[in-house]
């Protein structure tokens, strides 16, 4: 069994792929943020750092619009998700989301970003559609409405991407509830349908998902690529600040960069406590409301917008993908017009080269991520199952670790660190920072599926002399190769979505198609931030097409894979 | 005597508490029907014997096979075939291919495709190798499980509800393929049911679980 022995250790190993790098990053953070830099000749402590902070005049907005941003994303997506599920759940259009939903999943935010801005900008694609008819408009508007001051826009496309991550983990959760059950006993007692759903079947599901909620509330409150794309730019938010100053050429402003993360990662653990206070308060609210016996009214009127509001989301993200690409084959295009002069493939052969670079680049990231996050996983899924212990709450508080703990707060500090301890930044420093984000997804994605395959395979294996490699190999894992490819096409999608880790850790020398086009967003060269928008997107899609074909093709002729 | 299996004093305990006990000595060709209500631990006996116990179950006493101790062998390497409810038909192999994986190693390809090849047509499935298992009917595939099994040269039988999933024509017909094959090849067989008939049917003797212990 010497097998079982380096077996055994990957669960630690794992953990520490993917914790590691955090508490090494906030560890780097906190001693610059004390005024501790060796490097710069800074001998800590000091409390300088965050009096530069505080001397920033635009800190209050930063932080306001930071707190903003992230809770109203999390309601707005948190709401949607619930009024859908509870107003649709089992029905034709609920079967279109769920349908839509792994290919929105994929979509880059960067990608979506950019396309919602393409559409609702001045000029942009709905102005045009509405332009000269229903407007009057000649030419664009003069309005501020991509980078708006209240960072209503960027809510909107943080909105647009949450929804399908949400209504994804609550698909996984409904799973296991038993909900048409519990629906007609409750419609029976008389409560409608939303009333129906949100007492007996949104609180077991929300103990389900509440940690994805918490990963989209800390992620709405710390984003920076989508932030560029839409958000406010004078001030911009905290996370944005930080960036820049990271990217200082005085190297003192990095202690005040730590000095902001340390503020960041308070204002996401005070976010936090509000949002856990609040939940207590809709409980007692709802507990108050059944005491009561009040029955539900308004039930259509909540149905009606909960469509409307998934349908937003989707076509905010579809429309927006949709937009890019017609930008990438755009000749000239005058302003009401509806479409442009087609240009062929014109931009995509100006951009070509660096295109070329970036995506290789891409591909090597994301590649040797997720090759190393599947192998950790599948020897975690697999150690697991040899010693029959399982996952317990605690080990998925660990395994959502690294999406609760906002990037900005640590990937500056791993930065510094790493220039401290003299370690090159490039390209192995990288494939280890997506690792710690590509990890948890694969695991989330990889672990449901693995944990309900019908053990008694394994003891028929066992009982007809397979040892247990022998169950692994040549059992287990080619029943399992679909749900494989899809956890593996998950992680390439998070890692090719990856902005912050890309640009920190790789010190400007590793270049992907998400650094690419997030730098293009100042520039406002449309018809380049389309090409590499829908490069990105690719790169994101391609891997889900495989993980659906390749299982198609190599089980065609047995149909007990093809659930 | 050292041939068959011999339960000796065999106990399995839930989280420290007795859950189920057997000391019996099943010769080989012979069958012993175990009955009992759902959740009795008619299951978790056969587990105790392939070595595949959840975890918070533990067993005391031994299982001899063959004057062999295997209490504490690894499950692959005790030589304990089992039938389930379910063919557990693996299904990314084709017919042949799940026969090939309970044969034994050794010989060459082509007398292993002859062995795989005569066992189907001994259980009427002649031509049947290159079929996807999806494809068979639920007698079908429960005669592959039987062949699967006894293709990998068992030195005993447990069966945990192995014909409840059949109607009672194709159930008969199993019983006796199973029943004959096993006396045929001198195989102790151990078998869990809550039908009757499956107990009438193997002739042997009956033990009946009542909850706490036996």
């Amino acid at each position: 069994m010497a097998q079982a022995g380096w077996l055994r250790a990957l669960p630690a190993l794992t953990l520490l792929a993917m914790l590691g790098p955090v508490a090494a990053g906030l560890a780097g953070t906190v001693l610059p943020a004390f005024g501790h830099m060796p490097g710069i000749g800074a001998q800590g402590p000091s409390l300088a750092p965050f009096v530069a902070l505080l001397a920033w005049p635009g800190l209050g907005a930063a932080v306001w619009t930071s707190v903003f941003t992230g809770l109203m994303a999390t309601v707005l997506s948190l709401g949607a998700v619930v009024l859908i599920t509870a107003g649709w759940w089992g029905t034709r259009p609920f079967h279109w989301f769920e349908r839509a939903l792994s290919p929105l999943l994929a979509v880059p935010h960067a990608a979506a970003a950019f396309g919602l801005a393409f559409l609702i900008a001045p000029s942009g694609w709905l102005a045009r559609l509405a332009s000269p008819a229903l407007t009057g408009w000649a030419r664009p508007p003069d309005w501020l409405i991509v980078h708006d001051p209240w960072g209503l826009s960027l809510v909107a496309g943080l909105v647009a991407k949450e929804v399908p991550f949400l209504l994804l983990m609550t698909l996984a959760a409904l799973a296991q509830a038993d909900v048409a059950r519990s629906l007609r006993v409750a419609q029976a007692l008389g409560h409608g349908r939303i009333a129906a759903w949100l007492f007996c079947v949104f609180p077991r599901v929300y103990a389900q998902t509440r940690l994805a909620v918490f990963v989209v509330l800390v992620f709405g409150m710390t984003v920076v690529d989508v932030a560029l794309i839409l958000g406010p730019s004078t001030p911009p938010p905290l996370a944005v600040q930080i960036l820049r100053w990271m990217g200082d050429p005085d190297l003192s402003q990095r202690m005040t960069a730590a000095a902001g993360a340390l503020v960041q990662l308070a204002l996401v653990l005070g976010a936090l406590a509000a949002w856990i206070g609040l939940e207590r308060l809709v409980a007692r609210a709802g507990c108050l409301w059944i005491m009561a016996g009040l029955r539900g009214r308004g039930g259509s009127a909540a149905r009606a917008a909960g469509l409307g509001l998934g349908a937003a989301s989707a076509l905010a993200v579809l429309g927006g993908l949709a937009c890019l690409a017609v930008w990438s084959v755009a000749g000239f295009w005058g302003f009401p017009d509806p479409l442009p002069a087609f240009a062929g493939l014109t931009n995509w052969a100006r951009y070509g080269p660096g295109l070329w670079d970036a995506t290789a680049d891409t591909v090597l990231v994301a590649g040797a991520a997720v090759g190393l996050a599947v192998l950790l996983v599948l020897g975690c899924l697999e150690a697991e199952h040899r010693s029959g212990r399982a996952l317990r709450t605690r080990g998925l508080w660990l395994i959502y670790l690294p999406l609760l703990v906002p990037q900005i707060a640590f990937l500056p500090g791993l930065q510094t660190l790493l220039l401290q301890i003299g370690a090159d930044t490039g390209v192995a420093p990288v494939i280890a920072a997506h690792l710690v984000f590509v990890l948890p997804y694969v695991f989330l994605s990889l672990g449901d599926p693995w944990r309900a395959w019908d053990t008694r395979h394994a003891r028929v294996a066992a009982a007809l002399g397979a040892a247990p490699g022998a169950v692994f190999w040549r059992v287990r894992l080619p029943m399992l190769l679909r749900p494989v490819l899809t956890a593996a096409a998950v992680g390439f999608a998070v890692s090719v979505g990856q902005y912050l880790p890309t640009l920190l850790i790789g010190g400007g020398r590793v270049a992907t198609l998400t650094t690419e086009a997030v730098a293009l967003a100042a520039g406002g060269d449309r018809r380049a931030i389309g090409v590499h928008g829908i490069a990105q997107t690719a790169a994101a899609l391609l891997p889900f097409a495989i993980a659906i074909a390749l299982p198609a093709i190599v089980w065609r002729k047995r149909r007990g894979l093809h659930g | 005597m050292a041939d068959g299996l011999i339960l000796d004093r065999l106990a399995v305990t839930r989280h420290g508490a007795p859950l189920v006990a057997l000391d019996r000595v099943i010769p080989p060709g012979a069958v012993l029907t175990v009955m009992g209500p759902s959740g009795v631990g008619k299951s978790t006996l056969l587990a105790a014997i392939t070595g595949t116990l959840a975890p918070g179950f533990a067993c005391t006493g031994r299982v001899v096979l063959n004057g062999r101790d295997i209490t504490a062998a690894p499950p692959h390497t005790r030589r304990v075939g089992i039938l389930f409810q379910d063919d557990l038909l693996f299904p990314h192999l084709s017919v042949g291919e799940n026969l090939a994986f309970g044969l034994r190693g050794g010989g060459d390809r082509a007398a292993r495709r002859a062995r795989i090849a005569a066992a189907l047509a001994e259980v009427g499935l002649d031509g049947f190798a290159g079929r996807d298992p999806a494809t068979l009917s639920g007698g079908q595939k429960a005669r592959v499980a039987l062949m699967r099994m006894l293709l990998s040269d068992p030195a005993a039988l447990l069966l945990d509800e192995a014909f409840s999933g059949l109607d009672a024509d194709r159930r008969a017909r199993m019983r006796t393929l199973v029943f004959d094959r096993a006396h045929a090849l001198g195989l102790p067989v151990l078998m869990v049911t809550h039908d009757h008939a499956d107990a009438d049917a193997a002739g042997g003797d009956v033990i009946d679980l009542r909850p706490g212990g036996a």
